[in-house]
């Protein structure tokens, strides 16, 4: 049993820590701007497909900071020439315009890498067990991974509450019109919070993209949780995307590791197995686990709309 | 969304009539068309991209030794996102257009809803029958409760799969314990199942030690599976998941340092060798009507030279479906044979015929439509000639199972028109 939980908390962890990567960017996009963002998984997808093509030429460590760089850059193109346009028409616009474009960003994704997966490998240098755990390895990677998402959160955060430029963004993003007022470039520093996110999001690509599989379906596999963190942790708020990455990774791995029913949990009563709620009652945690996430937004949606840290409401 | 669609309605609307105003004038250049329903997006359209340019090759090759008849054959792409609700519209719109056959492989929820939809048209569409040509989707029931006869099936069907796998795994005196990972749908059911029975009849102390069964194309951190495997204490894996289900669980068990052998359905399926790389060496097993390095194995040189044309034309995929060389030959065959391409006369002609395959003399069973045919059991080796996907890493055969040996009784009872 201590292996299990033990288990559960070290992998929870680390898938929490991948799905933080993904999300803090929308945190920022998404929390904070206000900006409906659907196509933040595909910026998560050129990240991947970035660093593979780059990584060609110049390995994978200059890849990791070139490859954000260039997610970035597309990101402020983005906003610069097209949300900045559709933003003043308010959210459905700007919902339909991130839609189409996640679309977009995939067909492009397959015209020029094809459907097939692309062999993006982990370098050589991280690939050794690190230590042993009960008789299973933990590779070194998966603990750059967890250094990657710390660092992330670290910088994120001494950003956004330590220094000038975040106070800038914080007053852009709440009174535009007395920052504007004070002589800052209120768009400009929408477009740069915009890149910032994108580019987030393209660093949690450089790294997903080698423990996940990256292929032309891998944005829509995370299009869908990325907002479920972001709703959970609470909207704008970072260490609320990281308490709630963390919490989605280990519930979900501890339901798939350890086998409990309703039915198991309350013993003592017995359910008919010809009554309409037996499924429900003898439906184990194996079967529950891939919905958990998506249950625990209805919850967070219902009884605490602001989320886990939030300020205002979602 | 229907503003969505238009511009696609508006083509297929010029498309349908440019082909009405061409029709009367030239009845014999009409190409043979054949409504490709697979998900050319979404997670799994990196393998229904694949299928499509098989099914182009084999249609380029018949067409350029003068086609079928004198028409050349046309292969419809339909995307149905891998949805079967999807399918059964897409089916409805091939069969509005004319189209008389109709192919689909991935999902045997799809081509479940296929049979019945395609039964229901024919029944009550008599002169616009449709035939289901279905190259890859392997749940036994296809051709046991649900079988029709305007249905065939060219892969083996997986009980016939599991036959052979479990003929062979028998053999390996070191296997004693096995984990069963699938994905949570009628395939990987009917795995779970055969897989128990049939171990069990034929090595009574093999110890089933797991069965799990995963939601399909959702899985995202396959570890904590993986640690179940571990603590089993399995030796073997059998799962039938394909697509990045497959690469996911094999690439999660090799970070966890899980020495054990993964007895697949797809492990060399399209996509899969690249993206688990050498971790699948020696390890990663398959059981397929055919695979890359039969070639050299069985001295097939004209089938060889089809493989390396087609890698020429898509340097990024192989020649992985050995069986849509098969059905699109048997298809032209029935055609001919039966002088139309009408439903009723084509399935007459596909019934029980016999085809010299590659591989082989291959029969379309009379009873079932199933197709009896010679299997491979192989492993995943560095040094087969034909790496898979440019993985540097191809399949080498272990066993080569006959088709009188790679059979399963059918309790099909066909309604026949």
């Amino acid at each position: 049993m201590l292996e299990t939980i033990a288990f559960s908390l070290l992998n929870g962890l680390l898938y929490g820590m991948l799905l933080f990567m993904l999300s803090s960017g929308l945190t920022l996009i998404f929390g904070m701007m206000g900006v409906l963002n659907f196509a933040h998984a595909s910026f998560y997808m050129l990240g991947a497909y970035f660093a593979y093509t780059v990584g060609l030429v110049t390995g994978f460590w200059a890849a990791l900071f070139l490859a954000p760089i260039l997610v970035g850059m597309i990101g402020a193109a983005v906003e610069r020439f097209g949300l900045r346009h559709v933003h003043q028409h308010g959210h459905v616009p700007e919902l339909l315009f991130t839609f189409g474009l996640a679309y977009v960003i995939d067909e492009l994704v397959s015209l020029f890498w094809g459907t097939v997966p692309v062999p993006y490998r982990m370098p050589e240098s991280l690939d050794f067990t690190l230590f042993t755990m009960f008789g299973i390895d933990y590779p070194a990677f998966k603990v750059f991974i967890l250094a990657v998402s710390v660092v992330m959160f670290v910088a994120l955060y001494i950003l956004l509450k330590k220094t000038r430029a975040g106070l800038i963004i914080q007053g852009s993003l709440s009174r535009p019109d007395m920052v504007s007022a004070l002589g800052h470039n209120v768009p400009q520093v929408f477009m740069w919070v915009f890149a910032i996110g994108c580019a987030l999001a393209g660093l949690g690509g450089v790294v997903g993209g080698i423990h996940l599989v990256t292929e032309p379906g891998m944005a829509f596999l995370m299009g869908p949780i990325v907002f479920v963190v972001v709703v959970l942790g609470g909207l704008g708020s970072v260490p609320g995307a990281l308490i709630a990455s963390i919490v989605i990774g280990v519930l979900q791995t501890l339901a798939l590791s350890v086998d409990f029913s309703l039915a198991g949990l309350f013993s003592g009563i017995e359910v008919s197995r010809e009554s309409f709620f037996s499924t429900l009652w003898y439906m184990d945690s194996l079967r529950l686990a891939p919905v958990l996430p998506f249950l625990l937004l209805v919850l967070t949606l219902i009884f605490r709309p602001r989320g886990l840290m939030g300020k205002r409401e979602a | 969304m229907p503003s969505r669609n238009k511009p696609g309605i508006v083509a297929g609307a010029l498309l349908a009539l440019s082909f009405s105003l061409t029709a009367s004038a030239q009845q014999s250049e009409d190409p043979v068309r054949i409504a490709y329903i697979e998900p050319l997006s979404g997670a799994f359209a990196n393998v229904g991209d694949a299928g499509l340019k098989h099914f182009r090759f084999a249609a380029d090759m018949i067409n350029q030794d003068g086609g079928v008849m004198g028409r050349k054959f046309e292969i419809v792409p339909m995307d149905n996102k891998q949805s079967a609700s999807e399918s059964t519209q897409l089916l409805q719109r091939a069969i509005d257009e004319g189209i008389p056959f109709v192919t689909q492989g991935n999902g045997s929820n799809v081509a479940g809803a296929l049979i019945q939809a395609v039964d229901r048209n024919n029944r009550r569409n008599k002169d616009n029958r449709v035939l289901f040509l279905n190259y890859a989707a392997v749940d036994p029931a296809l051709t046991n409760d649900q079988c029709s006869f305007y249905h065939f099936r060219f892969d083996a069907s997986s009980d016939i799969k599991l036959e052979a796998l479990t003929n062979y795994m028998a053999d390996q005196k070191d296997i004693k314990k096995v984990f069963l990972i699938n994905q949570d749908y009628s395939h990987g059911h009917v795995i779970s199942e055969l897989a128990k029975k049939m171990l069990k009849e034929k090595r009574s102390d093999i110890e089933i030690v797991g069965d799990v069964l995963h939601p399909i194309g959702q899985v995202r951190d396959f570890s904590p599976y993986v640690a179940r495997i571990k603590q089993s204490g399995a030796d073997s894996v059998i799962s039938g998941n394909w697509g990045n289900d497959l690469s996911l669980l094999v690439r999660a068990a090799d970070n966890a340092g899980l020495d054990v052998d993964f007895y697949t359905y797809y492990g060399g399926g399209l996509g899969t060798p690249a993206a688990v790389g050498e971790r699948g060496e020696d390890s990663l097993h398959q059981i397929t009507v055919w695979h890359a390095d039969v070639n050299v194995d069985d001295n097939l040189s004209d089938y060889e030279t089809w493989f390396t044309d087609f890698k020429e034309r898509h340097p990024e995929i192989d020649w992985y479906y050995h069986q849509i060389y098969n059905q699109m030959y048997m298809l032209k065959a029935a055609i001919e044979e039966a002088g139309s391409t009408d439903a009723v006369p084509v399935a007459k002609a596909l019934e029980g015929m016999t085809f010299e395959s590659p591989t082989g003399t291959i029969t379309l069973r009379e009873k079932d439509h199933q197709m009896i045919q010679p299997m491979y059991v192989s492993v995943m080796d560095s040094d087969a000639k034909y790496d898979a996907d440019n993985s540097g890493l191809g399949f080498r055969t272990l066993a080569k199972i006959p088709a009188e040996q790679a059979t399963v009784p059918t309790t099909c009872d066909m309604q026949r028109p």
